[in-house]
């Protein structure tokens, strides 16, 4: 920390989002909730270490969103976080809190992820601000991140809207200096008032539908007046020739390839202020649009009759970066410094490529090396997860991911329209109790014959460790009910259920075979085992191979665990090296010593 | 020093975050501001990590340009291989000369380059390079989790910022019980660099 001014104003490093949790909670943010998304995740994990704040992790995020909008019709200030892909699953109740209105602050923050390092797509959420006819914010780097969070809740108490609070991996997953106000007064959670009826606005008939539409119209404009003086969208003057309209973190790239020249920063990127966007247009020779991804605020500055030089130079595709945009600028003929000179990339040697890969001890790897033996007859059809790597080699047993809960509808779909083979849906537990339940209603109401597998590891893995309802674990470490997948899904109507531990292998493939001989509905097969970085995984001796056993046959190279490798050893017929278990990766989870066929792998120290 | 652009490269799990953490609150601490980036989610499970650090009076974009590179931190030699394009003409490379095999070259589809093959190829690139037998080092320190320790140590000794600075910064981020072990780590480190 160091220590700045006046004593009490301490500078931080804070990634983005912990900067938004700061704002949040600085803003006395009373309600907090999110179903974790890449690169959202963190947000709530930081709100819930703040006094005063109830923070919790949501089944999905509509849910996140309903409890925030309740929350807010009750006067309170509330914040629901996502990721971008998990504003279209609130987006059924964001488009209608747009017309009820809000009485409490409601602070919608979508974490966009351009680059798509941890998605299924790169949209841009901004524009759902324009859709949902709600302002936007979009902070450029931590410090701003707090200061708008602040705004984004006075914005929404004094425009009765929600407010998207607009992130991307960049800002998320950024470090910069944030001013703290140090000490942190503790602060106790209050209570609500008595609620405050007022279903003019809140129950949305079409009769109140109808009557509120023209205040969401008048709302924008009061929106669009306030914003023409407000201090988050600032001109910063300099070398007139050509002025650069840029907003979020791609004004960082732009101070730094175009330094010297005039930039409009707008810190509101929905609605855009007109007059002052004419203003700065006016008094420079030439205007420019630096954003990454959708041309959001191009198009609109090209509408209002504005010329924008180059025929969009800065690519939509990916993330921007400084290389970026100094290739646009220079293709545009932007004066700006040449590229930096490069060094060579080896080429002496090939480089083998590191993809991601399911972790030692994994309990996904039992059930993905049986699953791929079935593959010729069967289609499987995926979800979003660590196990989302089924698709990745050695496996190769994955067909279609689109969406969170996709599995189960999509396999549903592809046999009742006909399909003869063994149609499975794979899903995680937090996935299931996400959008898992109500597909998998629909295949018992409809009776199709699909495997539904859900791989229950007790966590939100790939984010990095949530808990969920089937771990009954709450947000804020209170023991909660943990609701068990195997009675729910017979609750639901699935007469076949099997439950396995996650590293049988041959129990996993039993199961696999009388799940594909069921005559009639679906089949729920639940693969139970604590994923390696929880409390509940149960790490065994070390195994290791005997290099006299073993053939190289390769088996085990095939359950594709980091720490199987290949020894210097080779087999003196075949050639082929034997194998090797890495001891500081290996967890002794066995998989590898069950798959050997001929038990050339053994378990040190003992079997437990 | 006024300006540094570091990149932080190595395998999910190695502590590469942590260690840029820690590299970033050295440049505040210098007086300096500092950003840092990186990316988290799918990739990092046993996939490459990345994390970009930048000193300087005044940081706009959290991430470096390629080409700007003033240190390469790789905490596994192939992936020192992989980033030493981002190096700026004369910049200096610090690498763990540990090898971690990728899968694709487990399953045979590829072969991992031998060691000197990749050292020669980033000496012939790098204006300094510098070998940290880090997994030794740490398990001498006392645990082979420190290995991000000995990796500051020896980046410290190779800019011209002083000790103290950084190993106050790395107890600061580590729990106070591994307080001995990682200035211990951070020594040896600091002391591989000849």
């Amino acid at each position: 920390m160091q220590q700045i001014g006046e004593e009490s104003i301490m500078k931080v490093l804070l990634s983005g989002n912990e900067a938004i949790a700061l704002g949040a909670w600085e803003a006395q943010v009373q309600f907090a909730s999110a179903y974790p998304g890449t690169p959202s995740t963190e947000i709530l994990e930081s709100l819930s270490q703040y006094a005063g704040v109830r923070a919790e992790w949501a089944s999905n995020e509509k849910v996140a969103l309903d409890a925030a909008a309740g929350a807010a019709f009750g006067g309170a200030r509330a914040l629901a976080a996502m990721k971008h892909v998990g504003v279209n699953v609130a987006a059924d109740s964001l488009m209608s809190l747009s017309y009820t209105g809000v009485q409490g602050g409601l602070v919608v923050v979508s974490a966009d992820d351009p680059g798509a390092f941890s998605s299924q797509n790169e949209q841009d959420n901004r524009h759902y601000a324009r859709f949902g006819k709600f302002p936007c914010l979009d902070p450029s780097d931590s410090e701003e991140a707090r200061q708008f969070t602040r705004l984004a809740f006075d914005l929404s108490e004094q425009f009765h809207c929600p407010v998207i609070l607009r992130s991307t991996t960049r800002l998320s997953h950024s470090k910069s200096p944030v001013e703290v106000e140090m000490p942190q007064e503790p602060r106790a959670f209050e209570p609500l008032p008595p609620f405050e009826r007022k279903p003019d606005w809140y129950v949305i008939i079409p009769a109140t539908a109808r009557r509120r539409h023209p205040v969401v119209e008048q709302r924008l404009l009061d929106v669009a007046q306030w914003s023409e003086t407000a201090p988050v969208n600032r001109i910063e003057w300099g070398d007139r020739s050509l002025g650069i309209i840029t907003c979020g973190v791609a004004y960082q790239y732009v101070r730094e390839v175009l330094a010297g020249y005039s930039i409009l920063k707008i810190g509101l990127t929905y609605p855009l202020p007109k007059q002052l966007i004419r203003q700065f247009a006016g008094q420079v020779d030439a205007v420019a649009v630096v954003e990454e991804l959708d041309p959001f605020i191009e198009e609109q500055v090209r509408a209002m009759g504005i010329a924008v030089v180059g025929a969009e130079p800065v690519p939509r595709v990916g993330e921007l970066t400084l290389a970026k945009v100094r290739q646009a600028a220079l293709q545009a003929a932007w004066p700006v410094e040449p590229a930096p000179e490069l060094v060579e990339p080896v080429d002496e040697v090939a480089l083998p490529t590191r993809p991601p890969a399911l972790c030692p001890g994994c309990p996904h790897r039992a059930f993905f090396y049986n699953l791929r033996r079935w593959k010729k007859n069967a289609v499987f059809s995926g979800d979003i997860g660590c196990y989302s790597m089924g698709v990745l080699p050695p496996f190769e047993a994955m067909d279609m991911l689109i969406s969170m809960g996709a599995s189960v509808g999509m396999a549903h779909g592809l046999k009742k329209a006909g399909s003869a083979e063994n149609v499975f849906a794979i899903i995680g537990d937090s996935t299931f109790f996400h959008a898992g339940l109500s597909p998998l209603a629909n295949a018992v109401y409809n009776q199709s014959k699909i495997i539904v597998a859900v791989l229950d590891n007790r966590i939100t893995a790939m984010t990095g460790g949530q808990q969920h309802p089937g771990t009954g674990i709450t947000l804020m470490g209170e023991e909660g009910k943990r609701i068990e997948i195997a009675p729910v899904a017979r609750a639901l109507g699935v007469e076949h259920v099997w439950e396995l531990d996650a590293w049988d292998v041959a129990g996993i493939n039993q199961a696999l075979k009388a799940a594909m001989a069921v005559e009639a509905g679906p089949a729920v097969i639940l693969v139970k085992g604590a994923c390696v970085f929880t409390p509940y995984f149960h790490r065994r001796p070390v195994v290791e191979v005997d290099l006299e056993t073993c053939t190289a046959c390769g088996s085990c190279f095939r359950v594709g665990c980091p720490a199987i490798l290949k020894s210097d050893e080779t087999h003196p017929k075949s050639g082929r090296h034997k194998a090797s278990i890495d001891p500081l990766l290996c967890t002794g989870c066995t998989v590898c010593l069950q798959v050997c066929p001929v038990d050339a792998i053994y378990q040190t120290g003992g079997s437990e | 020093m006024d300006k540094m652009n570091f990149l932080f490269v190595g395998v999910g799990g190695q502590g590469v975050l942590t260690a840029s953490d820690i590299a970033a609150q050295v440049g505040l601490d210098l007086g300096l501001e500092a950003k840092k980036s990186e990316v988290h989610g799918f990739a990092q499970r046993g996939g490459v990590v990345e994390s970009h650090v930048r000193w300087a009076p005044l940081v706009g974009s959290p991430t470096c340009e390629k080409g700007t590179v003033d240190a390469l931190v790789a905490f596994e030699l192939l992936e020192a291989a992989r980033w030493v394009d981002w190096l700026r003409p004369g910049g200096t490379v610090v690498v763990n000369t540990q090898r971690i095999m990728p899968m694709s070259v487990t399953v045979g589809d590829a072969t991992y380059p031998a060691s000197e093959a990749i050292c020669e190829a980033l000496e012939r690139r790098a204006g300094r390079l510098v070998r940290v037998d880090g997994l030794t080092l740490a398990a001498e320190a006392g645990t082979t989790r420190a290995i991000n320790t000995v990796i500051l140590g020896a980046l410290s000794a190779v800019l011209d910022t002083p000790a103290e600075t950084w190993e106050e910064a790395i107890v600061r981020r580590v729990p106070a019980k591994y307080d001995a072990v990682n200035r211990t780590a951070f020594r040896m480190g600091r002391e591989a660099v000849g």
